[in-house]
């Protein structure tokens, strides 16, 4: 079939000359059987897609999306990228991500843009100073690079912030992750489809799934979709807000709720902001992208939704935060605001792996912060998938774990969205 | 911001109430894990209506259910605990 021509600087040259790119990826017609079957072209479908073709040799697979590809939250986020969790179990797959961001445009062939500029978390208050000293110093002890910084050194990195003890919530101190920053969201998403593609994998969009179909075993045996049916013995979920619409599809109940979580970006202005600097105690999360935007996320809704919205007064209260701590942005105008929906678990740690139906797998409960674990998210459900048996650094985030109680408390841990 | 019509006090600001969950959670008699795990953690998280609980916090500070369609959010109604549900 041939994959797009590859890119290189020799390429961007001859292309000043003029040409077309081409297309990127194909976009076939759905099949009558597939040897596995993706729900959901997020960056962490795609990526599953990516790895189960790439690494495990399952050509013969299909991404569906009821929408287009990196339509979700992919393409919604703020692309906060770090690894500086609590827990043993956290610190392995977010640090494994932290790692192949570190490669993937090499291995992809496509520039993510991912920029490692460092992400700061501020400290407001005594609870938090403590919390992240312990982060500081649990992830020293995992090989994770994170540091304390005084409020000084934290105005040192991040100039624009203020330091005065003056206003409601003062900055005591900061935990750095130099390590950590962003990407382009999009560029995943689409790196990931036409690296999967030239690799023989389908992505179809347009192509909602609405049923899941058994055997008389109980034993998955497809899936029903607005375009029509298509046979498979193994399929994945992974759909983000919309998991539990999809397993109550094969009678599975998840211990999941879905809410609207907002972001806005501003009027583009001369580079200003150096790093990524996030607050949960005030809920404010800002960097500024390549064009220039401060890119903001805000807080989710108190209640379940689907909505796609969110409330305006949740990003009102980041906005006023953000003022209060970058008194110099108070006259920007923000541009575009909008909504995800986010699937939120009640430890906020994620679940990858088997479930109770044989040949059913999912992925999902990265609520609002799983961009940063697209690349592990896929490399290690992949593995899962193919070999039906969780990878080991997946095998702690097991469904099963809300039954016996050996939840990953990152909620507790830190409370942090992003 | 919803407009959410407190059983006692009438509609009132969202910004008043707090999100108390999935509504009608019996807690299990026989304690097996899968009863707990149940009743602590699954949730039906519908796409569509669904029957969930706040609490007036900041007014009269009692609990109630209602029914929200979580696609528009419109409330179709709450009704006091143990009333006829809505
Ligand atoms: C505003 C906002 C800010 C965020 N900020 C950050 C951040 O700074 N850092 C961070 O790490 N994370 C952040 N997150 C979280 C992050 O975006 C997600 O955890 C991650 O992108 C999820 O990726 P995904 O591929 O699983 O989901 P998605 O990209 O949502 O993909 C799921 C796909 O499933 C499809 N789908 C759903 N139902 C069906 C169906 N029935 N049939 C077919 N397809 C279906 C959807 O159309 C969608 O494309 C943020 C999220 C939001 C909304
Ligand atoms: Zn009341």
């Amino acid at each position: 079939m041939g994959g797009p021509t590859s890119f290189s600087a020799w390429g961007l040259l001859r292309r000043a000359f003029g040409g077309a790119w081409g297309e990127q990826w194909r976009s076939p017609e759905p099949k009558a059987a597939y040897d596995a079957v993706i729900v959901g072209a997020g960056g962490h479908g795609l990526a599953t897609a990516f790895y189960l073709a790439s690494e495990h040799g399952l050509r013969n697979i299909a991404v569906l999306d009821k929408g287009w590809l990196g339509g979700g939250n992919t393409g919604r986020n703020t692309t906060i990228i770090r690894s500086n969790y609590l827990w043993d179990e956290s610190a392995a797959i977010y640090e494994h991500s932290l790692k192949l961001w570190e490669g993937l445009s090499q291995a992809l062939n496509y520039n993510v843009m991912y920029s490692p500029r460092g992400v700061m978390m501020l400290a407001h208050n005594q609870h938090d100073v403590r919390v992240f000293r312990r982060h500081v110093h649990a992830n020293r002890d995992q090989g994770i690079d994170n540091e304390w910084l005084t409020p000084e050194e934290a105005k040192v990195f991040c100039p624009p912030l203020d330091i005065g003890r003056d206003v409601r919530y003062p900055v005591l101190g900061a935990a750095l992750q130099r390590r950590g920053g962003v990407a382009r969201h999009d560029a995943v998403a689409w790196g990931y489809a036409r690296a999967a593609s030239a690799l023989g994998v389908d992505i179809v969009e347009n192509c909602e799934v609405t049923g899941i179909s058994r055997g008389l075993d109980g034993a998955v045996t497809g899936v029903e979709t607005t375009r029509g049916p298509i046979r498979t013995g193994k399929v994945g979920v992974v759909a983000a807000g919309h998991t539990s619409v999809l397993m109550a599809m094969a009678g599975v109940r998840m211990p999941l709720e879905s809410f609207p979580l907002q972001a806005l970006v501003s009027e583009p202005i001369k580079p200003v902001m150096p790093c990524v600097v996030m607050s949960n105690t005030v809920h404010a999360y800002i960097s500024q992208s390549d064009k220039g935007e401060m890119v903001i996320g805000a807080s989710t809704d108190v209640y379940p939704s689907y909505s796609q919205a969110g409330g305006p007064h949740v990003a009102m209260h980041t906005l006023e935060a953000i003022c209060e701590l970058f008194p110099s942005f108070r006259r920007l105008r923000m541009l575009r605001n909008w909504g995800g929906i986010v699937d939120c678990t009640p430890d906020r740690s994620p679940i990858i792996g088997l479930t109770p139906v044989p040949g059913l797998f999912v992925n999902c409960g990265w609520g609002t912060g799983g961009f940063k674990a697209t690349p592990a998210s896929g490399h290690v459900f992949a593995a899962t998938i193919a070999s039906g048996k969780p990878h080991p650094i997946a095998a702690p985030f097991n469904l099963d774990r809300f039954r016996t109680g050996r939840l990953i408390d990152e909620a507790a841990a830190a409370a942090v969205s992003h | 911001m919803l407009l959410i019509p407190c059983p006692w006090c009438g509609p009132r600001p969202e910004a008043e109430f707090h999100h108390a969950g999935q509504a009608h959670l019996t807690r299990p008699a026989q304690a097996t894990d899968e009863a707990w795990a149940a009743y602590l953690y699954l949730r039906n998280n519908p796409k569509g209506p669904h029957a969930e609980r706040w609490r007036h916090l900041h007014g009269c500070g009692r609990f109630f259910n209602c029914r929200r369609d979580t696609v528009t959010d419109r409330i179709s109604g709450t009704s006091a605990p143990g009333a006829e549900a809505v």
